[in-house]
C-alpha cells in the first residue's frame, strides 16, 4: 500500500513540476513573442486590439463619404449615386453604418436607410453603396457615412520597410557592425599575447600584475567614463578632429574588455600540457614560435567563447556608445538609436516592435548558433563585472 | 553606407595587420638586437637570458597600457576629481561628497540601488535555480532551457521595449494592448499605467534585469547540478527524504559556492544598472539609481565632473569588498594550482 501512495505522490510532484516548467517558459517568452507578432502586424490593427488576438478579426470603425450631385444618374424615373467605400483591394467588410459619428451601428450591412437629408441609403458589406431619391440631388460636397469595418488578420512587412528606410535603424545596423566586428577581434589578440605571457613567461612581478588585473575584472566603467571623456575632447582639441570616432570606441572597448579576455584566455592557455610547451623548447622553438603556431590553433575554443561574450556585449552596449559616439546619422548604433525612438516615437509601437526586432535579431543568432562556446565561456569566467 | 562598410573593413584589417606587426616586429627587432655572437677572440656571447628578460614585456606591453590608460589612470582620476568642481580645474575638497548626502536624487538613487539589490540577484538566482532543477526533472528540460536562455542575448534597450509593450497602458475605456493591463482587465481590475505608479515602478523594472539575468543563473547552476554525485541524493531518497528536503539538505549545499559567486555577479550588473532605467523611465517617478545619475549629471549643463565623479566613486565603493574578496579566492585557487 505505502508503494502506491508513494507513486501518486511522485505522479503529483512531476505534473507540478511539468506545470512549474512550463509557467517559467511562457513568462520568459511571451514578452518576446508579443514583440515579434506585433512588428509584423498592421500598424491600425496593432494599435486597437492586442497582438494576442492577431489572427482574429479585427473592428475598425472609418467614415466614407458619397458622390455629389455631379455622380448622379437617372434610373427608372430616380436619381441615384453609387460607389465604393472599401477601396480596391482593401481587405475587411463593412459591418454596420450610421449617419453620425456617434451611432456607428444604427444599420446593418445591407440594410436601407432614410437619410435626414433624403433618400434611401443603402450600404452593402463589400462596400458599394447607393443612394437613391426621388428628387435630384443637389448637395456639392459628399456626404459623411460612419461604418464598422470588420478587417481580417493583415500581417505585414511594411513595419520593417519603415523602419530600415526612413527610421535610421537599417544606417545604425550597419554602425553597429562598424563598432562590433573590430571592438571584437582587437582584444582578442592583444590579450592572448598577455594570457601566454602570464601562464608560461618567467617576470618579475607576473603574479602581482595578474592579481591586479583580477581586481579590474569588476571595476565598474562607471569609473572610467569622465577621464576618459576629458582625454578624449583634449586629444580631439589638440589634433583639430571630432573626439567622437570609431577609432576611439574601439579602443575604449578593448580597454574594457581586455580583464576577462586575459582572464578568461589564462585559464584555457594556462592549462594546457606543461610536456608540450617544454618539448617545444627543447627543439629550439622561441616563445614567439610556441605561442603562434601551437598556443593559439589549440586556443580556438577558448578564443570562440570570449569572442562570443564580447560580441553580444559590444553589440548590445548603449553607455560606452553614447560616452564615445556622437548621435550622427553615421555614428548613432542601434541600441542607442532605439533609444531615441523611444523618446520620439514612444506610441508607434509598429516602428517600435520592429526596430526592437532588428537590434536584437543578430545576438539571437550569434548565440543560438554557437550556444555551446558561450555556455563554456560563462563557466569559466562567471565573475566578470 | 558601402564606404562606411569599407572602412570598418579596412580598420579590421589594419588592426590585426598593426597588432601582428607589433609582436612580430619587436620579436624580431629582440632576436636581432640581442642576438648570440662570437666575439673576434672567439668566445661565445649567448644573451638568450636577456632576451628572454624582455620578451615578456613585449608579450604584455599592449595590454599592460591600454589596461593603464582606460581602466587604472581613470580610477585615480576618477577619485581625484571628485575633490574638484564641476569643471574639474578647482579643488573643493569635500563639496561634492557634502553636497550628494544633501541633495534628495543622490539620496533616492542610493535607496533604489538598495531596493534593487535586496530584489535582483535574489530573485534572479530562485528563478534560475528553479529552471535548472526542475529542467532536470522533465523530459522536455533542454527545450524549456533554450527557450528560456533566449533573453540573455538581448540587449537591455531592446528588452526595455519588449517590457514596454507588456506593460502598455491605454485608458481605462480603451481596449488595452499591453498584456498585463488586458490580463488584470478580464480579471475585473481597473487598467495601471505600471512605469510611473510610484514606488512599485520600480519592481516593474527590477522584472527586466531578473528575466534578463534569471538564464545566466539558470546556465552556472544547471553545471553546478550536473556536479553533484547522483549517490548522495538516492541515499536521501531511500531514507525517505522528499524531494524539498533532497533539494534544501542535499542539493543546495553543495552548490552553495556557486550561488555565491552568480550572486556577486548579479550584484555588480544591479549596481551598475542603467539601460534599463534611461530608456524606461530617464530616473523619473522615483525610479533614479547610481548609474544614470551619474550620466546626467556628466552632460547635464555642460557636465559638472565632480558631481559625475563623486556619484561614480559611490558605485566603486560598493563594489570594493567583492573586488577584494574575488582577488583572495583567486590567491586560494592559485594556491592549490
Amino acid at each position: 500500500m505505502a508503494m502506491v501512495v508513494g507513486g501518486a505522490k511522485a505522479k503529483a510532484g512531476r505534473v507540478a513540476a511539468h506545470t512549474a516548467l512550463a509557467v517559467l517558459v511562457l513568462i520568459w517568452t511571451i514578452p518576446t513573442l508579443g514583440l515579434l507578432v506585433s512588428s509584423f502586424r498592421d500598424k491600425d490593427q496593432l494599435i486597437v486590439s492586442g497582438w494576442w488576438s492577431a489572427l482574429s478579426t479585427s473592428e475598425q470603425t472609418g467614415f466614407g463619404r458619397t458622390g455629389t450631385a455631379e455622380d448622379q444618374v437617372e434610373r427608372d424615373g430616380s436619381f441615384v449615386i453609387e460607389g465604393t467605400f472599401l477601396e480596391e483591394g482593401q481587405a475587411g467588410s463593412i459591418a454596420t453604418f450610421g449617419e453620425n459619428q456617434r451611432n456607428l451601428s444604427a444599420f446593418e450591412a445591407g440594410e436601407t436607410a432614410a437619410l435626414e437629408d433624403g433618400g434611401n441609403f443603402t450600404l452593402n458589406a463589400d462596400g458599394t453603396y447607393s443612394w437613391v431619391s426621388e428628387t435630384p440631388f443637389e448637395h456639392e460636397r459628399g456626404e459623411r457615412i460612419f461604418f464598422i469595418a470588420e478587417v481580417p488578420p493583415i500581417f505585414t512587412l511594411a513595419n520593417y520597410v519603415e523602419v530600415l528606410t526612413s527610421e535610421g535603424i537599417g544606417q545604425s545596423f550597419i554602425n553597429t557592425l562598424t563598432v562590433a566586428v573590430p571592438a571584437t577581434i582587437i582584444p582578442i589578440l592583444i590579450a592572448a599575447f598577455a594570457a601566454y605571457a602570464f601562464s608560461w613567461m618567467q617576470f618579475r612581478g607576473r603574479q602581482l600584475l595578474f592579481v591586479v588585473v583580477v581586481g579590474l575584472l569588476v571595476v565598474p566603467l562607471q569609473m572610467s567614463l569622465i577621464p576618459l571623456l576629458r582625454m578624449y575632447n583634449e586629444i580631439g582639441e589638440l589634433f583639430g578632429t571630432d573626439a567622437k570616432s570609431y577609432l576611439g570606441i574601439w579602443l575604449a572597448h578593448t580597454g574594457f574588455g581586455l580583464p576577462l579576455a586575459i582572464y578568461l584566455l589564462r585559464n584555457y592557455i594556462g592549462s594546457l600540457p606543461r610536456e608540450l610547451m617544454e618539448s617545444a623548447k627543447v627543439d629550439g622553438a622561441t616563445h614567439f614560435h610556441i605561442f603562434t603556431k601551437l598556443v593559439l590553433p589549440l586556443s580556438v575554443p577558448a578564443l570562440a567563447s570570449f569572442a562570443i561574450f564580447q560580441f553580444l556585449w559590444v553589440w548590445n552596449d548603449l553607455l560606452v556608445a553614447l560616452v564615445f559616439l556622437g548621435k550622427r546619422a553615421d555614428q548613432i548604433v542601434l541600441t542607442s538609436q532605439l533609444r531615441e525612438l523611444l523618446g520620439s516615437r514612444g506610441d508607434n509601437w509598429e516602428i517600435l516592435t520592429s526596430s526592437a526586432f532588428v537590434t536584437i535579431v543578430v545576438p539571437i543568432c550569434v548565440f543560438l548558433a554557437l550556444q555551446r562556446y558561450f555556455v563554456r565561456g560563462l563557466l569559466g569566467g562567471s565573475v566578470k563585472g | 553606407m558601402l564606404a562606411q562598410i569599407l572602412t570598418a573593413l579596412l580598420a579590421i584589417v589594419i588592426a590585426v595587420g598593426v597588432s601582428i606587426l607589433y609582436f612580430a616586429g619587436t620579436n624580431w627587432i629582440l632576436d636581432k638586437s640581442l642576438s648570440d655572437r662570437v666575439e673576434p677572440d672567439g668566445t661565445e656571447v649567448i644573451r638568450a637570458k636577456q632576451r628572454e628578460s624582455i620578451r615578456p614585456w613585449l608579450f604584455i606591453f599592449p595590454a599592460l597600457f591600454l589596461l593603464t590608460v582606460y581602466l587604472i589612470y581613470p580610477v585615480v582620476e576618477t577619485l581625484r576629481l571628485s575633490f574638484y568642481g564641476g569643471a574639474g580645474s578647482t579643488f573643493v575638497g569635500l563639496a561634492n561628497y557634502v553636497w550628494a548626502f544633501q541633495d534628495a536624487e543622490y539620496l533616492q538613487a542610493v535607496g533604489n540601488n538598495l531596493l534593487w539589490l535586496a530584489i535582483v540577484p535574489a530573485s534572479a538566482c530562485a528563478f534560475g535555480l528553479a529552471v535548472a532543477v526542475l529542467a532536470d526533472k522533465v523530459s522536455w528540460g533542454v527545450i524549456a532551457k533554450t527557450f528560456i536562455f533566449l533573453p540573455m542575448a538581448i540587449s537591455f534597450v531592446g528588452a526595455s521595449v519588449i517590457w514596454k509593450f507588456v506593460y502598455d497602458y491605454r485608458g481605462p475605456d480603451a481596449e488595452q494592448i499591453g498584456i498585463l493591463n488586458a490580463l488584470i482587465t478580464t480579471f475585473g481590475a481597473e487598467p495601471q499605467a505600471w512605469v510611473t505608479l510610484p514606488f512599485w515602478n520600480n519592481f516593474f523594472l527590477m522584472v527586466i534585469l531578473i528575466w534578463i539575468q534569471t538564464p545566466f543563473a539558470m546556465v552556472i547552476f544547471s553545471a553546478a547540478l550536473r556536479g553533484i554525485p547522483e549517490e548522495t541524493l538516492e541515499a536521501a531518497r531511500i531514507e525517505g527524504a522528499n524531494e524539498f528536503q533532497v533539494f534544501f539538505r542535499i542539493m543546495l549545499p553543495q552548490i552553495m559556492s556557486t550561488v555565491v559567486v552568480v550572486w556577486t555577479t548579479i550584484t555588480i550588473i544591479v549596481l551598475k544598472i542603467f539601460d534599463i532605467v534611461l530608456a524606461m523611465t530617464n530616473g523619473q517617478w522615483n525610479t533614479e539609481v547610481l548609474a544614470n545619475l551619474m550620466f546626467d549629471w556628466m552632460f547635464r549643463g555642460g557636465g559638472d565632473f565632480g558631481r559625475g565623479s563623486t556619484v561614480a566613486l559611490t558605485i566603486m565603493i560598493a563594489v570594493i569588498p567583492i573586488m577584494i574578496w574575488n582577488i583572495r579566492r583567486f590567491q586560494k585557487e592559485e594556491g592549490m594550482r
